[in-house]
């Protein structure tokens, strides 16, 4: 996350400044947990069967943090539909997206095409690990 | 205090005087920037883009009613804070949820005029937990969370007039106090329609204690105390060996009623009064006061519910010194006195006769000695004065003119403000001699050195805070910018650095290292811990309801939509209350709202929180609403429409946001 926008890029998308300052001290579990942002590998990740107590917790948090812009169909809202997402993204990449949104904005060139697409900046919603695995979960059964 | 002397001074007229003063005396410097701005004073002040200034600067806006907050040595502006006035910029005093805040027992008051913000204290320095501040007019103390930078707490004084010497704190901000500058008669309304002639029978001072609860930040008057009638300026609590008391300068012993430019300044001497706050703290708990009328209100910030809450309290507990000696003393100080200000030994009280062309210091030993001697010139109106003498640690002889404000720095010296020669006058608090002096642009009022009125000074800077301005920036017409300059104290040599333009009034300040505020810094409110009424936690709860006339709409926003942003069936005669929840959960990401029409102002909700805006519809028609906080590249997008049909009209009540398949 310090290393956010370089100039000029579809990154700056959003409110000016915003992204660059000081992250290190976000209020983020996610963030402060790892310090400069470190992405998570496939390794970080692992899916076993379906946990459905955990896809009811991520429909909790879908709900409230995520629903505003993303359908449970395949239609784009102000971000892609989530229908099938498990399907088409890998599991550590929705978690970058979800935990670590600002650095994947500003290097992951998926995220940034998508971006272009999209043309607003993924929000970062401040989930915990913990509510970013049980989206994912939820994710698995769209 | 500026603008009257405006009208009296005509344009150019009182600064010339200033420098004509001020060359008249002993060892002043010249007084052009050209020649006091020595060596390389730009690096000194120059902050680099994206890096932080190393203090917070809490000023007041005097008449603006609010707190500015610049960072040092920088001199920028980074924030004003709203606490006594209404700001339709962020919508305090305009949202349903804020109005209460400004509520008092003469109604809702939309303006004060706030004068002394005073950083909370742990043992006897600023922790950078809260800064208090007082409102002069409708006689209120704020107290502003540091964490948030919002107003959090208001409480209104009662049985006061023109909240003058306030809010200062004890070490452990047990207490800040409130000394009226305007006696008044007291009691039921019998006793307070009397004729303004009968002030030396009739009419009574006080000075409250008011008690921030630790947790919560809600303040109450702990204990009110009755005093002759005097006008109370300012005020400083003990601290070391004076910890314990408290000590207010009063003017007006005359006890003129009119005309106080001459009638309250014919007595050679004024009063520092002490008062001895730890007995006043027993007798209280003890039972002794009696609960006297006095309404008033204390107003607190939820900030779960992101909405005020108002307790009326209709009397307040009063301790009558002349029931109690050993309450209050008075210490003789020369005309008039202004500042009242305590070392950060503890042992020195300086008291700042404005009218005086010298700075008297008291001792707090000796004035122990002295009531323990019974070393006593008499009384005024029933309260014990001892001599002059007995209590001074000695004078500053000829140190300029118009002595008003002190603080300190750690190094045994202080740095006193000089109104009419319009200068700072650094002096040795213990030999009483005077060390150097700068001029000031022009005829400072108070002064700020870093933690100068606490037990640690941090030292650095100090910082003049000036009446006047004329031609120091750029001339705006008749109104100009207020006028604030910062100065290096590291060195023997006092050296101006910077000019920097100021809001408001400048009153007084205070200045705090920026890591001890910081790390408090709440970026964002969490949506799970919202309990406003209102709330809609998520877009399933976004809706539209109607009660009576009343129409409630629950609304959501994130970049960069409303839900809902079609609302139909409101009727004219409808009340439309928009409940707006900020979805968003990071940092520096708040949304605005904003109607056609809406009769007071706009809503700006930071990430997290709920506001409300009423809008009462005027005309039938369909009418628009947008985020007025730029959120992204599509928050030109982000708006809606109201329809409102007439009263008698069958249009189903409905809300919502229709979306197209936009693809993947």
């Amino acid at each position: 996350m310090m290393t956010a926008c370089g100039g000029g890029d579809a990154a700056n998308a959003g409110p000016p400044g915003a992204p660059t300052l000081e992250k290190e001290t976000s209020s983020s579990e996610a963030a402060s947990s790892s310090g400069k942002a470190k992405l998570l590998t496939d390794a970080d990740v692992t899916l076993g069967d379906i946990d459905n107590g955990m896809v009811e917790k991520g429909k909790t948090t879908y709900d409230v943090k995520c629903q505003a812009c993303h359908s449970m169909g395949e239609n784009r809202v102000v971000g892609p539909g989530w229908k099938g997402i498990t399907t088409r993204r890998k599991p550590e990449w929705i978690m970058n997206m979800i935990v670590n949104t600002d650095a994947m904005l500003a290097e992951d060139p998926e995220a940034q095409r998508q971006l272009e697409q999209c043309l607003v900046r993924m929000p970062n919603q401040n989930l915990s690990m913990d509510e970013a695995r049980q989206v994912l979960e939820f994710m698995r059964t769209l | 205090m500026k603008r009257p002397l405006l009208i009296t001074t005509g344009t150019m007229a009182l600064a010339g005087l200033a420098f004509v003063l001020v060359n008249t005396l002993p060892g002043c410097r010249p007084t052009t920037t050209q020649t006091v701005v020595t060596g390389d004073a730009a690096s000194k002040v120059y902050v680099k883009p994206g890096t932080h200034d190393e203090f917070y600067n809490m000023v007041s806006g005097g008449f603006s009613g609010q707190l500015a907050v610049y960072g040092l040595p920088s001199g920028r502006l980074l924030r004003e804070v709203p606490v006594f006035s209404v700001d339709p910029e962020t919508g305090y005093g305009y949202s349903e949820e804020t109005k209460g805040m400004l509520m008092t027992s003469h109604g809702f008051i939309p303006w004060d005029d706030s004068h002394h913000p005073e950083l909370s204290q742990t043992n006897g320095v600023p922790d950078g937990k809260w800064c208090f501040i007082n409102g002069n007019n409708t006689p209120r103390i704020a107290l502003i969370d540091l964490g948030t930078f919002r107003t959090h707490s208001i409480i209104e004084i009662p049985n006061s007039a023109g909240n003058h010497s306030s809010p200062f704190t004890t070490g452990n901000s047990e207490y800040v106090v409130a000394g009226t500058r305007f006696s008044v008669p007291m009691g039921d309304d019998a006793q307070r329609d009397v004729p303004i002639s009968s002030y030396k029978e009739t009419f009574k001072g006080t000075v409250s204690f008011i008690h921030p609860e630790p947790e919560t930040g809600k303040m109450s008057i702990a204990f009110q105390i009755v005093t002759p009638a005097v006008d109370f300026d300012l005020s400083h609590a003990g601290k070391g060996p004076s910890e314990g008391w408290f000590f207010f300068s009063c003017y007006n012993t005359e006890q003129a009623y009119s005309l106080l430019e001459v009638n309250a300044s014919q007595r050679d001497k004024d009063f520092i009064m002490a008062v001895n706050w730890k007995m006043a703290e027993q007798l209280a708990k003890e039972g002794k006061g009696k609960r006297v009328p006095g309404k008033h209100y204390s107003n607190w910030w939820n900030d779960k519910t992101h909405s005020s809450e108002t307790t009326v309290i209709d009397d307040v507990l009063q301790l009558d010194p002349k029931e109690h000696p050993g309450l209050l003393y008075f210490m003789p100080c020369p005309k008039s006195p202004h500042g009242c200000d305590v070392d950060p030994t503890g042992k020195y009280i300086v008291g700042s006769g404005k009218l005086a062309a010298l700075i008297p210091v008291f001792s707090f030993e000796k004035m122990q000695k002295a009531i323990a001697g019974n070393e006593v010139e008499g009384d005024f109106a029933g309260i014990p004065v001892l001599k002059y003498e007995s209590v001074l640690h000695g004078e500053v002889k000829k140190p300029g003119l118009g002595p008003l404000h002190t603080e300190f720095d750690a190094n045994g010296n202080a740095y006193t403000s000089f109104f009419v020669s319009s200068e700072i006058v650094k002096w040795n608090v213990e030999k009483l001699e005077v060390v150097d002096r700068v001029p000031t642009y022009y005829s400072i009022g108070h002064l700020c050195v870093p933690g100068g009125d606490s037990k640690q000074p941090w030292g650095k800077y100090v910082i003049a805070y000036n009446k006047i301005t004329k031609d120091r920036y750029l001339p705006t017409g008749p109104e100009l910018t207020q006028s604030a300059q910062l100065y290096s104290i590291d060195g023997d040599k006092m050296e101006l650095l910077l000019d920097f333009p100021t809001t408001g009034e400048p009153h007084y300040a205070q200045a705090i290292p920026a890591d001890l505020v910081k790390p408090r810094e709440v970026k964002f409110f969490k949506i799970e811990e919202n309990q406003h009424p209102y709330v809609a936690k998520g877009e399933k709860e976004a809706r539209v309801e109607r009660n009576g006339n009343e129409v409630h709409v629950w609304m959501t926003s994130i970049r960069s939509h409303f839900a809902p942003d079609n609302i139909e069936g409101v009727k004219l005669g409808d009340e439309v209350y928009f409940h707006v929840t900020n979805l968003e959960q990071d940092w520096d990401v708040p949304h605005g709202f904003a109607i056609k029409g809406a009769a007071n102002a706009e809503l700006l909700i930071m990430p997290g929180e709920t506001q409300t805006l009423k809008w009462v519809p005027t005309r039938v028609g369909v009418w628009p609403m947008y985020c007025t906080d730029f959120c992204s590249a599509l928050h030109q997008e982000m708006q809606g429409y109201v329809r409102v049909s007439p009263a008698n009209s069958t249009v189903p009540l409905k809300g919502e946001t229709v979306s197209v398949d936009a693809g993947v």
